[in-house]
């Protein structure tokens, strides 16, 4: 063998290494595309697997699928291959992406695709910045279905369902989704290019490579549009179906660089890795550790037979939840079963509230308090809505002078008193959710003290609001304790 | 162990980071959205990714996206959301995607309401979506069965590569009870099938398209005979003092709660009553139901829905035992009282020995 | 061996199987040394086919074309070797 200098051909161009040898996946005929001939999506996916190829990225690579003509891009590219639904590339890709930043997520997508159906995916992928890249192949209509209108379609043209051409008036403008995006904050690189002629064609391969380069960059979300031929829907020739990108298609969509941020866009480095594993109950706050101790051992009375069943209602802002919480944790630091069930929704807007919780010695059955031992009524409308459901020998706690004349019952026991009026003496209004609740633990008389200064230190985070809740609660009980001796209170 | 009082919506979170989920994607909707702002606060911190999707349906598909790349991902929405989510679930289902969806009910059809309501079995159970696919379906009644099922979810998922709802309703999501968690978080698995972008999964594939019509039936045969694997090996039920039970009460959710006093109450009054709670919607507690027809003389199918579970008991009771039904819809919680009137009415009808003695006799 | 002056700077092999006839290459070729062939393939394509000379190895045929594999083009480059690189087999499919 001789070794000077020769003239050899050497090969320049070929099938990219980004392609599969054979397309095996392809039932017949596994040595060529499912495209027509002249398609435009061939020659994107040429260029795609060029750029992944000049890139180096084959191994890192997730190819997002559409559904369109394109749906069998896994057919051909030699990459990690995943088929979203119609439209749902960008919300698959944006997921791969988080989850495996150190990967290069491409979504492939048709026009009717992209800027119809999923129209809202683009569209918040790109303003989130996303960091993926985005090839929108615009053939201006629904090829695969058969070549319906597609947003993109062009006025005056013809399709299947507007088969006397597209009119504004009927079904309004083309729709320039690269435009729009570009008037986003986020994209780094947004690019309209052609299929026309040699130019374009050879633009169009640059402007693909740069729109997988800046996601490789850690750059940010790029976006490529491509006027693309579709020689069978649009009933041309491939030479003129190529003709038509470049005289017709593109003065309705112009080329041309619509956003580039390349150059001041920061590369985002990669995401610092997740605690360790053992640290994860800490962090969550569920860990033995970090949980108290709890004060059973000081629990008043034997709890088998105790079943409180407490209604608290009143006003958004009287502080009912909180009252049915402080109660709820206590009961659980005594060692009892609880539950606490909240109203919510449309009446907290309306300006009530209420809550049921359940302190019991055995297992809950229904958390529902449909029939309380003790209601505490924080307001009239709360009275009048509840007094009658409260269980014969019950207690009816009443933030108010005296109960209605209407709403007296003769089978339960009352406290009415003023606990708005008394909590202001004691420096704001607002705990008079804390002087019922004092009432109420007198009238139980089975949690111990620790237990509800546990749970105050745990619901209430400032400390000036734990000690005055803890003044409201001692005035609550020697409230109940002036009122069983005196009986003055009593209905 | 030590407890601490926690919200459902909370513990499903809490849990599903334990299990090992570490990607939350959610839409806020009444009375589910606590889950979606719990991730918010878990996810990040835990080394996973949140974020709040435009739409249920980019959250789904999100979701999608998240199980393709072999991460254990969840949602959680409620009626309406989970409508929007049908399509994406078909989607998961069908290119073997496991994930988990917290359906937190609320009343319907259309906006309905934000009530606790069980309006969503249909499309949960029986699949709002297009093809042939199931979903399997899991029934808290508690806080503890939030996190318990929850982390139950994800190995279903994983174990059958298929979508798994957690179907929980506004009560449970919003109530807070004692929860106790693992003490020790599961390692995120990897799956040898997802596509990481590397080297060695370069040639894996998710889809759920097969154009070979044989291809295509042999996919929808096996994706069959996982469910019925599913069938033999995962049912699960409650069953609360069924034994020798004459009229066994039927509910899931917060109506099993329910039906617990009601069955005490009903137990006191001297009926024999029991309770069978199924914990899985689908596949449905079916041998559960039947093992109870040597001593039932009616089940009693109870819902805040229209009929919805009732037409799986009687599917799985054949005609065999009569089943009646009560219910309250719209967002009503049927009261304790109401159903044990109803439980008594069934006794006179089908167990003529609890009526009293003087009636008998005139009868006689 | 050619006379080394004679030879083109570009060589052209189309994979006539792969091939689907569109003729994108023809009207990209800038010398114009494609043609598309007047016979039908297998698949019922007239397929594109290389002239034979002229090819200047600029490649624009290769990305006007939307089969991955249908057009391979090569180039005539001065290395020290002694291995003769594609040449045989391009010579053999060139006039395909
Ligand atoms: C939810 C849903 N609706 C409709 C369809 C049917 N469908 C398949 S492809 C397609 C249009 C694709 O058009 P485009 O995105 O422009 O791709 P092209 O075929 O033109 O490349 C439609 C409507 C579908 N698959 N899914
Ligand atoms: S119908 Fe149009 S877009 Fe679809 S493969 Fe054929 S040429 Fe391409
Ligand atoms: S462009 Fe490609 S497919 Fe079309 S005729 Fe030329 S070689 Fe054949
Ligand atoms: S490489 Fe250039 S000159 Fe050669 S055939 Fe192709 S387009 Fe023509
Ligand atoms: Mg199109």
């Amino acid at each position: 063998m001789s070794s000077e200098m020769v003239s050899e051909y050497t090969v320049v161009h070929e099938k990219a290494k980004s392609f599969y040898e054979s397309y095996d996946r392809k039932e017949e005929l596994p040595h060529q595309t499912h495209f027509c001939p002249g398609c435009g999506h061939g020659i994107v996916h040429k260029m795609l697997a060029q750029a992944i190829d000049e890139l180096g990225i084959q191994d890192k690579t997730i190819l997002v699928g559409p559904i369109g003509c394109s749906v069998f891009t896994y057919y051909y590219f030699d990459v990690g291959n995943v088929s979203a639904a119609h439209g749902r590339a960008p919300a698959v890709a944006t997921a791969m992406k988080r989850s495996r930043p150190e990967s290069i997520v491409i979504g492939y997508q048709g026009d009717g695709d992209l800027s119809a159906i999923g129209s809202a995916e683009i569209l918040h992928a790109a303003n989130r910045g996303e960091h993926i890249t985005v090839i929108f192949v615009n053939n201006g209509i629904y090829s695969m279905t058969g070549g319906q209108a597609a947003p993109t379609t062009l006025l005056g043209q013809k399709s299947t369902t507007t088969p006397g051409g597209r009119s504004a008036a009927t079904e309004g403008y083309p729709l320039h989704v690269s435009e729009l995006l570009a008037t986003l904050q986020a994209p780094v690189y947004i690019e309209r290019v052609g299929l026309g002629d040699n130019k374009q064609i050879a633009q169009a391969k640059r402007a693909i490579k740069r729109a997988v380069e800046n996601q490789v960059r850690g750059l940010g979300f790029s976006l490529v549009e491509v006027l693309s031929p579709c020689p069978t829907i649009w009933k041309m020739p491939p030479v003129e179906a190529q003709h038509w990108v470049n005289d017709v298609m593109e003065k309705t969509f112009p080329l041309a660089v619509l956003c580039d941020r390349t150059k001041e866009a920061v590369p985002r480095p990669l995401a610092a890795a997740g605690p360790a594993l053992e640290d994860i109950p800490h962090l969550l706050g569920v860990h033995e550790e970090g949980l108290p101790e709890g004060n059973s051992a000081a629990i008043k009375r034997p709890a088998e037979d105790l079943d409180l069943r407490v209604r608290v209602a009143g006003f958004g802002g009287q502080g009912v939840l909180l009252l049915g919480e402080v109660l709820a944790e206590a009961g659980l630091d005594a060692g009892l079963e609880v539950s606490w069930l909240p109203s919510y929704g449309p009446e907290i807007r309306s300006g009530t509230s209420n809550c049921h919780v359940r302190l019991a010695g055995r297992p809950i059955d229904s958390p529902l308090v449909v029939e309380p031992n003790v209601l505490l009524a924080m307001n009239e409308p709360s009275l009048r809505k509840f007094y009658a459901s409260v269980h014969p020998d019950g207690w009816i706690l009443y933030n108010g002078e005296t109960i209605p004349e209407e709403c007296n019952r003769k089978d339960v026991h009352v406290l009415a008193c003023q606990f708005s009026q008394v909590a202001d003496e004691l420096g704001d209004p607002r705990v008079a959710n804390m002087v019922m609740l004092g009432a109420l633990l007198e009238i139980a008389a089975v949690l111990p003290e620790a237990s509800i200064d546990a749970a105050l230190l745990r619901l209430v985070k400032n400390q000036r609001w734990v000690q005055l809740d803890e003044r409201a609660l001692a005035r609550g009980r020697e409230l109940y304790k002036e009122a069983e001796v005196s009986h003055a209170c009593r209905g | 162990m030590r407890r601490q009082l926690m919200k459902g919506n909370e513990a499903i979170v809490k849990s599903a980071i334990l299990a090992g989920c570490r990607a939350f994607y959610g839409y806020p909707i009444t009375p589910a959205s606590e889950i979606t702002e719990s991730a918010a606060e878990c996810m990040p911190k835990t080394g996973g990714v949140f974020l709040q999707a435009e739409s249920e349906v980019a959250a789904i598909n999100m979701l999608y996206g998240a199980a393709s790349a072999g991460v254990r991902a969840m949602t959680a929405s409620s009626g309406p959301g989970i409508s929007l989510m049908q399509e994406g679930m078909s989607y998961l289902a069908g290119a073997q995607l496991p994930c988990v969806i917290a359906d937190i009910t609320r009343g319907g059809p259309g906006l309905g309401n934000i009530a606790a309501e069980q309006g969503d079995y249909h499309q949960v159970v029986k699949g709002g979506g297009h093809g042939n696919y199931r979903t399997l379906v899991l029934a808290p009644d508690s806080v503890q069965e939030m996190a318990d099922l929850t982390a139950l979810a994800f190995e279903l998922a994983d174990r059958y590569r298929n979508p798994v709802v957690v179907l929980a309703d506004g009560f449970i999501g919003q109530m807070m009870e004692p929860v106790e968690f693992p003490q020790k978080a599961t390692e995120p698995r990897q799956p040898d099938w997802a596509v990481l972008g590397t080297a060695e999964t370069r040639g894996n594939l998710v889809t759920s398209l097969h154009l070979d019509l044989n291809e295509s039936e042999s996919h929808n045969l096996a994706l069959e005979a996982k469910y019925r694997l599913a069938e033999q090996l995962e049912t699960r039920a409650e069953e609360w003092q069924t034994e020798g039970a004459e009229i066994v009460l039927v509910g899931y959710g917060i109506i099993g709660r329910i039906l617990k006093a009601v069955t005490a109450e009903a137990r006191a009054m001297g009926l024999n009553v029991g309770l069978l709670r199924p914990i899985t919607l689908y596949p449905f507690p079916t041998a559960h139901l039947q093992c109870l027809t040597n001593t039932a003389r009616v089940f009693v199918v109870v819902e805040m829905s229209n009929g919805q579970m009732l037409e799986d008991v009687r599917l799985a009771l054949n005609g065999s035992i009569p089943v009646e039904f009560f219910s309250r819809v719209g967002g009503i919680v049927p009261s304790t009282e109401e159903i044990l009137n109803f439980v008594r009415i069934q006794a006179q009808r089908y167990l003529p020995a609890v009526v009293p003695e003087e009636e008998r006799m005139v009868n006689v | 061996m050619m006379d080394e002056a004679k030879r083109d700077r570009g060589l052209l092999r189309i994979d006539t199987d792969e091939c689907k006839g569109c003729g994108l290459c023809v009207e990209a070729c800038p010398p114009k040394v494609i043609r598309l062939s007047d016979r039908l393939n297998h698949s019922g394509y007239r397929t594109a086919i290389y002239a034979g000379k002229g090819c200047s190895g600029c490649g624009i045929c290769f990305m006007a074309c939307p089969e991955p594999g249908a057009i391979t083009v090569m180039r005539l480059t001065n290395r020290k070797s002694d291995v003769s690189t594609g040449l045989e087999g391009a010579t053999q499919c060139a006039g395909n």
